[in-house]
């Protein structure tokens, strides 16, 4: 493991040994909920957690200027080891996976703003490192960009469907991909979310501490709020895939977006009632506004009129194709996997 | 196919096998490899593993296969059935086959043997004979086919080698025995990625996929500066040289390729790609547990030998890979196309009984085309 420094740990507290640091830091897990100076930061933890819930980034007071570093390093990191514990002891799966893909959001930040730093070498080393370590993908600066063996950045880049993704559309020389710091880390951000969530779910959950009690039932509430909907997207385009794998993740799809994953699905069969838990994740989820426009999609309120799924024409004009060869040429996404060769 | 075909098959096959196991060998790291075969008129044995040229040579003349297969895959286990094989890794291997060229030749020495009644004629989806629409098609690759399949093969080399960063001496060319080239690649850092890994390394190779973006078309804010120069290194490089020809026609196709458009571009790309592009197989390359034939053996679609090309420039498979005895044999030839084999010309042959070398009646059997007197 690296060794890291206080500010490290900070941006990257998932790389630290909970135990390890907090023993260090001269502190107990019980410490925290019962000395009135420390409770505090068990809220804190729990609003990390609220945060990624709603699919934001959680805004640390490493950003701001109003807290002195020294102070605020700890407690940066003592926030995020307590909002594992919290969602240990809640148990609730939906919350961790939340969290994890917030985090690595958040670390993402971090590792790209360090890999870009020329002044520091030995920040954008740890980037280096960091990601080497963690994903092995060996990256070496060239100039203004990172290189990467293009058998590493094929195992990532698979897992895109945005065809600017594809080896094709990038800069290949002498058996390297040429990649800007953001891509770099664009490229690792599913599997640093992974790495998070197994790193959660492989800590071991503590019994309850007296104190943390209030935290941890107001999580259990709060995850009634996130059903896990479930498709099989096996005969499904990628399009479609594509737009439920951003409500899954929790992140905006356009209304262009929602407008054809609703039609599509409408179309297939599906009623309003199955169709709507799936914007159930959208950040701005509104449950009566939702159940309203399916239902006018639907031809069930309103004119009456069924609307269907748009062209991929159209829908290659709003960026929501993802075409790959098995689309075959056809013209609507509900022809998908109709046309044998 | 009857059986005085079969055993005259075997035969020859057999006497081949015995008298060039020089040319027949086992790959290297042997033990880790899968190994199969085809008798004729019958399935595919696979899963055997085997430990030296020895034992292959055994094999051979025990069972005198029609074709003989050994994996690019390395595995702890080759003779386990495949989910028990513990895949390790895997050579990169390429298929060009002319048939897959759209080559204007093809339909000139393409013929259709009917199912049903054997009748042969050229080229035709319905049997002329009996109306049967069982119509088997069966190709005597020209010289044009064989010439084109180099250009492929070049082409391959080229990117490998400069995109890739392959070096030469791991680059092995191999004419397939029938109508095109397998290409291996050793010791590279692909000999671990996955088959979708695999998927999208071929279609980088056969410039598929691509967006304007990518060669300086962009969809708002258009800038002259980001089309692709001359001498670029990879796609970017080969893209420009094709398109506009010479350096001074760059700017004035630049303004052309504006004017037309986005959405024009993409076509144009697509024209590109299916000019430049490199025409490999992709489902050969994507996957992982194929056994491929085996170098130095025959191919019974046509007795030529899958032989390693040391100069493909010169390489001539008629004369090179044909290793068939010169013993002749009669046999009733129905060939209305005519072929060269070892420098002698055959045919054309309208179902008359001919007496010819072994090597021909041999490729004419395979090719259906004939049947032993
Ligand atoms: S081609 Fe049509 S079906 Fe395929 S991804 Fe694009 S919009 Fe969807
Ligand atoms: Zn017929
Ligand atoms: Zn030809």
């Amino acid at each position: 493991m690296l060794a890291l420094g206080q500010d490290e740990i900070a941006k990257y507290p998932f790389l630290a040994d909970a135990g390890q640091y907090l023993k260090d830091q001269g502190f107990s897990l019980e410490q925290f909920g019962t000395d009135p100076d420390l409770k505090s930061l068990i809220s804190k933890a729990y609003e990390r957690i609220l945060t990624a819930a709603d699919g934001k980034i959680y805004k640390s007071d490493l950003d701001g200027d109003h807290v002195s570093k020294e102070a605020a390093l700890p407690r940066e990191v003592f926030s995020f080891l307590l909002a594992i514990v919290l969602l240990k002891l809640s148990g609730m799966h939906t919350l961790i996976k939340r969290f994890s893909l917030a985090e690595a959001r958040r670390a993402e930040k971090y590792l790209e703003k360090d890999l870009a730093n020329i002044s520091d070498e030995s920040k954008n080393q740890l980037a280096i490192r960091v990601i080497d370590d963690l994903f092995s993908v060996q990256v070496e600066k060239s100039d203004d960009y990172f290189i990467i063996p293009v058998s590493d950045y094929l195992k990532h880049s698979i897992n895109f469907h945005e065809r600017e993704w594809k080896l094709i559309n990038r800069h290949v020389e002498n058996g390297q991909v040429f990649l800007s710091p953001h891509e770099t880390v664009r490229l690792i951000r599913k599997e640093l979310g992974t790495y998070i969530n197994s790193k959660i779910i492989n800590a071991k959950t503590p019994t309850m501490i007296p104190g943390f009690e209030d935290s941890v039932n107001k999580l259990v509430l709060l995850s009634k709020k996130f059903v896990t909907y479930t498709v099989s997207t096996g005969e499904y385009p990628p399009c479609i895939k594509h737009a439920i794998d951003i409500l899954e993740k929790g992140e905006n799809l356009p209304h262009s977006g929602r407008f054809m994953l609703a039609t599509f699905l409408l179309s297939k069969g599906q009623t309003v009632q199955q169709v709507a838990p799936l914007f159930k994740n959208a950040p701005d989820y509104n449950p009566r506004v939702t159940l309203y426009q399916l239902n006018h999609l639907a031809g069930t309120s309103g004119s009456g009129t069924q609307y269907s799924c748009p062209s991929c024409e159209k829908l290659k004009t709003q960026s929501l194709c993802f075409a790959t060869s098995e689309c075959d040429n056809i013209i609507n996404p509900l022809q998908f996997g109709r046309k044998k060769k | 196919m009857q059986e005085a075909d079969t055993l005259f098959l075997e035969d020859s096959f057999k006497k081949y096998y015995f008298n060039h196991f020089d040319l027949i060998t086992v790959p290297e790291r042997t033990s880790e490899r899968e190994f199969g075969y085809q008798k004729f008129n019958s399935g595919m044995t696979r899963h055997i593993s085997l430990k030296d040229d020895k034992e292959l040579h055994l094999l051979l003349m025990q069972n005198i296969p029609s074709d003989v297969y050994c994996s690019n895959a390395y595995y702890t286990f080759p003779n386990l059935p495949m989910n028990e094989k513990d895949w390790k890794e895997a050579d990169l291997i390429f298929d060009i086959d002319a048939k897959d060229l759209n080559l204007p030749c093809r339909e000139s020495h393409t013929v259709s043997i009917c199912n049903d009644c054997n009748d042969v004629s050229k080229n035709l989806t319905q049997c002329s004979k009996c109306n049967s629409t069982k119509i088997e098609k069966k190709s005597l690759p020209c010289k044009n086919c064989i010439d084109a399949s180099k250009i492929e093969v070049e082409k391959l080399s080229e990117v490998l080698i400069n995109d890739l960063a392959i070096t030469k001496e791991n680059i092995q060319v191999y004419f397939s025995g029938n109508e095109g080239f397998h290409v291996y690649v050793y010791n590279s850092q692909f000999q671990e990625i996955g088959s979708r890994e695999r998927s999208e390394l071929t279609d980088y190779i056969s410039l598929r996929g691509a967006i304007p973006e990518t060669f300086g078309m962009k969809k708002f804010k258009q800038n002259r500066a980001s089309f692709p120069d001359f001498n670029e290194n990879g796609w970017r490089g080969r893209f420009s040289k094709h398109v506009f020809g010479s350096k001074s026609k760059r700017s004035k196709i630049i303004t052309e390729l504006l004017a037309n458009g986005y959405s024009s571009f993409q076509k144009t790309l697509d024209d590109v790609s299916e000019n430049i592009g490199v025409k490999i197989d992709p489902n050969v390359t994507m996957d992982i547990h194929r056994i491929f034939r085996l170098p130095g053996s025959i191919n019974s679609k046509s007795g030529l030998t899958k032989i390693h090309c040391d100069n493909l420039t010169n390489f001539d498979p008629y004369v090179e890979a044909s290793f068939l005895s010169d013993d002749t044999v009669e046999v009733i030839a129905n060939s209305p196309i005519e072929f060269k084999l070892k420098n002698k010309k055959f045919g054309p042959y309208l179902n008359e009984k001919v007496t010819v070398p072994t090597f021909a009646a041999v490729y004419m059997i395979c090719k259906k085309l004939a049947r032993i007197a």
